[in-house]
């Protein structure tokens, strides 16, 4: 059964991550979750997106949200910003793409740009 | 929205647009009186009483990205469906609170849903606010709260991805000890 004083371990584990890396984010994901992205699946592609991070071990990019962007009919869209590369925004990202998303371009640099709708220097 | 638990996570923006710095969501599952009372509560900046009498309108919206907000009537919508109700009150400059009501086993109650996805997906986008939620069977309650786990975890970010992991696990124990809502 998982208690509180887990949370002990799993804090220094991270701390000594943060240590290593000095608190340097290298990119940026934001997930739209307004109305319409929540209805066309931005929750599970957000926790794929979680899960593919987790499992690549990759702990230096911040993931978050932002509202309905007026790019309804393209939803779930998903931004990624590299550093040295423009912003993307990606359309349709279902729980696949996102993790081909996350292996590609967010840890391979390489811009998925097949499923990019926008792209902003 | 195929699930109640996606309504959660739609109201919960409204919440986060309207400045909220904490949001408390509540699940009772009443298997007497048949009902399934979800509700939403911040302390965000509250809505303005024109708007509250037209808010369930679907032509209402502050966003500007587009001219249709649908979220709660959406909501209002699958609550009626199954015999409950919508409800909103909210106080200017205190807060909101949204009550969806819907009838346990009637047959056109969507299902609960992935609550585990919403809560954790919610948290790893907003690490600096605050969550709350309280899930009811009956007369068996489990609550999380982010505070609680706040204070263990230092300097460490909330939504750092061990920590995440950890909170779903945790959830997902706790809502099987109480019983899920399906």
């Amino acid at each position: 059964m998982k208690t509180l004083a887990d949370l002990q371990k799993i804090r220094e584990q991270v701390q000594k991550q943060m240590k290593v890396r000095e608190g340097e984010q290298r990119g940026r994901i934001v997930v739209a979750m307004g109305t319409c992205g929540i209805a066309s699946g931005a929750r599970e592609t957000m926790s794929a997106i979680l899960d593919e991070l987790e499992k690549q071990g990759v702990s230096d990019v911040t993931v978050t949200q932002t509202g309905c962007k007026g790019i309804c009919d393209k939803e779930p869209v998903v931004d990624v910003a590299m550093p040295g590369q423009p912003t993307v925004t990606y359309g349709l990202v279902s729980p696949e793409r996102a993790r081909a998303i996350v292996n590609g371009h967010v840890i391979g640099g390489e811009i998925q740009s097949e499923w990019v709708i926008a792209q902003q220097d | 929205m195929r699930e109640i638990s996606l309504h959660i996570l739609d109201i919960v923006q409204n919440s986060i647009a309207a400045g909220a710095n904490r949001i408390e969501i509540k699940a009772e599952a009443d298997t007497k009186r048949d009902w399934l009372t979800v509700t939403v509560k911040d302390d965000g900046r509250g809505i303005p009483d024109d708007m509250l009498e037209r808010i369930t309108d679907p032509f209402v919206t502050t966003r500007t990205t587009r001219k249709v907000g649908l979220g709660l009537p959406m909501l209002k919508a699958a609550a009626e469906m199954c015999g409950g109700g919508l409800r909103i009150g909210s106080v200017e400059g205190k807060g909101t609170e949204v009550t969806a009501q819907f009838g346990l086993s009637h047959i056109d109650r969507m299902p609960y849903g992935d609550i585990v996805g919403t809560i954790v997906t919610i948290i790893a986008a907003n690490p600096d606010r605050d969550f709350r939620y309280e899930h009811i069977v009956d007369d068996r309650v489990f609550v999380f709260d982010t505070s609680d786990i706040r204070r263990e975890l230092d300097d460490v970010p909330i939504n750092a991805l061990p920590v995440l992991n950890w909170i779903r696990g945790y959830l997902e124990e706790g809502i099987a000890r109480v019983g899920a809502i399906l």
